[in-house]
């Protein structure tokens, strides 16, 4: 290398420094104050609980978390969002699956169902929350009179969070289809004509060609719904008001969190439940990583 | 499965099973429109059960107007929306050209800032962000809606993968013509990622307008509220009134729905490509 030539390399590293780190600056600012700090603080005020009027903090040690593990409320709400995700993740995925697969083909009516199913991705959950709150009532209520019996879908404590996750399938449905889709676009066709000689039936291909094709789509669908359902608290807020009676068997770690953080001013406790629900994603989210390589087919 | 010859009762099946989802996701949106437009004695008769309004109502639409101060409500939704758009567009822009085509020293830094950020639960920044704003003395404030969205770590990802696809060619044809480090980024490089910015601006869009629990926190005035929490607020003070719950969820959805009808191939891809790139 000539002495001009790293002269040159050497300006141009330095402009690509400077350029570099002129762009990059106030993200990586903006993620350490909103999000890094933040996260230790977090981690911090579950050590503390507040005093009186909220206003002065006395450091408990780990009080809050011997508190939190012998908190009925606590406890319930972790198996709470663990069932809801063992409804909601496995039903909405196989469901978005099938739909993906049909609307992959020449079929007619094929945008009209992707725009139908996906509406529910641009509708507040709020809505969705009144909506399904209005259909599920049980005295006047369209489900229970299509059904012809009357039953407590938010009020009965053994009922009401199969209906939240009934809600929540509906809500996301749509959007793991449309991902699963792009997925399926990939598989090449021939795969699918060389089964069909073979005579090789709908499941069979669905099994044998379809799932192992697009299993790192499906682990990655897997992975955020996983995370995004042990986070569920929009339709809970929304439906489960203070006095109905199946509050207990529904309510989650978040919305605990948000009644003990703001509306209970208990702000220590309230951050301990989610750094517990925060513990919980990550040995979910690596048990997960573990287990990718006995299913998912990388190219 | 993607044969045209394919079984005509295999096709039947697939046709009646998507009817029957088509009809469980649009019932509960009809269901919504019939019940806005019923009287509350319409709405809660069961014997006889009644489905389509006598009249078209607007009564339960002029009571929630009455409640709910829909006109701010939507200009607020609208300015938080905006500005989230252009803070993520412009922020994630810059990030993804720099990790995208830049090498220089913090590089890696920058990166597992984001990366780790993104692996993270949301509501573990909120006690401290809103603590934050409160000792300024800004809850109540746009700047309070704004505020978790003035930088993001999955658009700044988003965008350093589009970068990081665009070819090398460009760049060097760039350099050749004397075009600086910036103006490679703003004239060469920005303008081709197009599809990446409208995919993270449909989801910066529709995930503020979606968001129920920061609003709910840091705006206690109503007319500074955001739609979907007003809602909220709304359900506490009329929760049985159904017309009127209906009308005012109608409301509050129809100029998403209109727009995501107009540009719905946009927001399924923007929205899909968005998330699978993760």
């Amino acid at each position: 290398m000539t002495h001009a030539r790293s002269g040159l390399a050497g300006q141009q590293r330095r402009a690509q420094f400077l350029w570099g780190w002129a762009l990059v600056l106030p993200t990586v600012a903006g993620l350490i104050i909103l999000n890094i700090w933040p996260m230790i603080r977090t981690i911090f005020e579950s050590f503390y609980k507040a005093g009186d009027f909220g206003l002065s903090q006395t450091f408990v040690g780990l009080k809050n978390y011997q508190m939190a593990f012998q908190d009925p409320r606590v406890l319930k709400s972790l198996r709470n969002a663990l069932l809801y995700m063992l409804m909601e993740v496995p039903v909405s995925i196989f469901l978005a699956l099938l739909l993906a697969v049909f609307l992959n083909s020449k079929i007619r009516g094929r945008s009209f169902y992707r725009t139908l199913f996906f509406l529910p991705m641009v509708t507040a959950p709020a809505v969705v929350a009144m909506i399904w709150n209005w259909l599920y009532n049980a005295n006047y209520g369209l489900i229970n009179h299509i059904i012809g019996h009357r039953i407590y879908w938010i009020s009965d404590p053994k009922l009401a969070l199969m209906s939240i996750a009934i809600v929540g399938v509906w809500s996301i449905l749509g959007y793991n289809m449309v991902i699963l889709l792009s997925g399926l676009q990939e598989i090449p066709k021939d795969f699918y004509e060389a089964a069909d000689i073979d005579g090789a039936g709908f499941w069979r291909q669905l099994f044998q060609i379809t799932i192992p094709l697009v299993s790192p789509t499906l682990f990655f669908v897997l992975v955020t719904r996983v995370i995004g359902a042990l986070q569920v608290f929009d339709v809970i807020y929304m439906i489960m008001t203070r006095d109905n009676p199946a509050l207990e068997s529904v309510q989650s770690p978040i919305y605990l969190f948000y009644r003990f953080a703001f509306e209970e001013k208990q702000r220590g406790y309230g951050a301990t439940v989610v750094v517990m629900l925060l513990v919980i994603t990550i040995l979910i989210t690596i048990a997960q990583q573990l287990l990718q390589k006995r299913w998912v087919i990388y190219e | 499965m993607h044969d045209s010859s394919k079984k005509l009762s295999e096709r039947i099946v697939i046709h009646v099973f998507l009817v029957f989802f088509s009809l469980l996701m649009a019932v509960p949106f009809i269901w919504m429109i019939l019940t806005a437009f019923k009287t509350q004695t319409e709405a809660t008769s069961i014997d006889p059960f009644i489905i389509f309004p006598s009249a078209l109502r607007w009564d339960a639409f002029k009571r929630v107007t009455e409640l709910l101060p829909f006109g701010r409500l939507y200009l607020n939704t609208l300015v938080l929306i905006v500005l989230r758009i252009l803070f993520a567009l412009v922020t994630a822009s810059m990030v993804g050209f720099a990790l995208g085509r830049l090498k220089f020293r913090g590089r890696g830094f920058a990166y597992a800032t984001i990366i780790g950020q993104m692996m993270v639960p949301g509501q573990v920044f909120v006690i401290p962000q809103y603590l934050m704003l409160s000792h300024l003395n800004l809850t109540n404030t746009m700047f309070a809606l704004l505020f978790p969205g003035l930088v993001t770590a999955f658009g700044s990802f988003l965008l350093t993968q589009a970068y990081r696809h665009l070819p090398r060619e460009l760049e060097e044809a760039a350099r050749i013509d004397g075009c600086s480090i910036g103006q490679t980024f703003i004239y060469v490089m920005a303008p081709l990622t197009r599809s990446a910015l409208v995919a993270l601006g449909i989801f910066t869009a529709v995930f503020a307008y979606k968001d129920l629990m920061w609003p709910l926190i840091v705006i206690t005035e109503k007319s500074k509220l955001t739609l979907a929490p007003a809602l909220a607020n709304l359900q506490g003070a009329v929760s049985t009134h159904y017309p009127e719950l209906m009308a005012a969820s109608l409301i509050a959805s129809v100029p998403m729905l209109l727009i995501y009808i107009v540009f719905q191939r946009q927001f399924i891809e923007g929205i899909a490509s968005s998330g699978s790139k993760l």
